[in-house]
């Protein structure tokens, strides 16, 4: 398989940053859910968030290599068969994706920010903080967040429920080719 | 007619009272005034924040010092211990529950003169909702004219709440120490 996708398939980089992506947004969700809980004295209350935010930097920055790539090399054409409105709807969600995940990284870097603290990628380096001056910066900024993360999390769904519907019901080609399984000479 | 004989008389009293005891606006606008807490951080250290909004008036008659009478009215939203996720953490309903009780206040009841410009004011705190009587150790820090025309009085108190009281768990030991720093212009 080629690494650059092609007129009727995924290379492998995509499918990789696909995948890699997927597991990586629920995986921050989930991760996020469970460390806002924690209790004060336990061992993770402190690794977890600095974990999550330096996952949400890598995340953002695969998204937007992956946003070039997309320009470059585009993806395939669509699995045949799709209704004009399922080809918008799909498309729509795509970018959708990209737009999330850019306003729930910004908001997750205004959380942190917000007194004028930089933002610490593992102990890599430092994201400077930028002084916007809102009042309660913090609780706004993690008020959109969360919201934001719960919209994420439907579009999701909705993405992988339609993949599943188009391998179980239109016995179609999309969710194979995202796998890598897709056969040269498709219908 | 005895009737109004005696309300003028008691307004006399009411009237000779108030002039012997001046009316002071505590400089809020000039942040010439501080309220902050600190409580025991895991046991080994002080956390010190503070409440950057809040009012207050107060009336001090330095011949008459139990005749003294303070209320102030705190915005806690305002709280700011130099951290913004801390901040945003205290406010939230694992604390202090800002969105609920977005206001705490203290009036005095009474005021103890001890002598020597100390005192000991009692007064009923208001906090998350509970109104629990507390007994602030004070004392005159300065009074005189001021540069601008006007007259100043400055005191500095003191008191340590169980925040369990107030329904506040602030694990270890529920102790917070509040300290006020006010300057007041007479009105």
């Amino acid at each position: 398989m080629p690494v650059l996708n092609q007129r009727d398939r995924y290379g492998w980089g995509m499918i990789s940053i696909h995948w890699l992506v997927a597991v990586t947004v629920f995986g921050m969700f989930a991760f996020g859910f469970w460390m806002v809980d924690l209790d004060y004295y336990h061992a993770w209350y402190k690794k977890g968030p600095d974990l999550h935010r330096s996952i949400g930097v890598l995340l953002l920055t695969v998204m937007l290599l992956r946003l070039v790539w997309r320009i470059l090399n585009p993806p395939p054409a669509v699995a045949a068969g799709l209704s004009a409105r399922e080809k918008i709807g799909a498309r729509l969600v795509h970018w959708a994706f990209y737009l999330m995940i850019l306003l729930i990284a910004t908001t997750g870097y205004l959380i942190t920010t917000a007194d004028g603290r930089g933002l610490l990628v593992f102990d890599w380096f430092e994201i400077p903080a930028v002084t916007l001056d809102i009042e309660n910066q913090e609780d706004l900024a993690g008020e959109v967040h969360w919201y934001l993360a719960l919209v994420m999390m439907a579009l999701a769904s909705v993405h992988g429920l339609a993949a599943l519907k188009h391998h179980f019901i239109n016995k179609d080609q999309t969710l194979m080719r995202m796998l890598g399984k897709q056969h040269k000479e498709t219908p | 007619m005895k009737v109004l004989f005696r309300a003028l008389l008691l307004s006399c009293v009411a009237l000779a009272g108030s002039a012997q005891a001046a009316d002071y606006e505590i400089d809020t606008r000039g942040a010439h005034a501080g309220i902050q807490f600190k409580f025991k951080h895991i046991g080994i250290s002080w956390l010190v924040g503070r409440f950057n909004t809040f009012e207050g008036k107060f009336s001090f008659d330095e011949d008459a010092i139990a005749n003294s009478k303070i209320a102030v009215d705190i915005d806690v939203t305002s709280l700011d211990s130099n951290h913004a996720e801390r901040d945003k953490h205290l406010r939230s309903d694992d604390f202090l529950n800002v969105k609920k009780f977005p206001s705490a206040s203290f009036v005095s009841t009474r005021v103890v003169d001890l002598g020597d410009g100390k005192a000991t004011v009692y007064g009923d705190f208001t906090l998350m909702g509970v109104t629990k009587e507390i007994a602030i150790d004070a004392s005159v820090v300065g009074m005189g004219n001021d540069p601008w025309g006007g007259y100043r009085a400055g005191f500095e108190g003191t008191t340590t709440l169980n925040s369990k009281d107030f329904n506040l768990v602030l694990p270890p030991g529920n102790e917070v120490e509040l300290a006020l720093y006010i300057e007041g212009i007479r009105q």
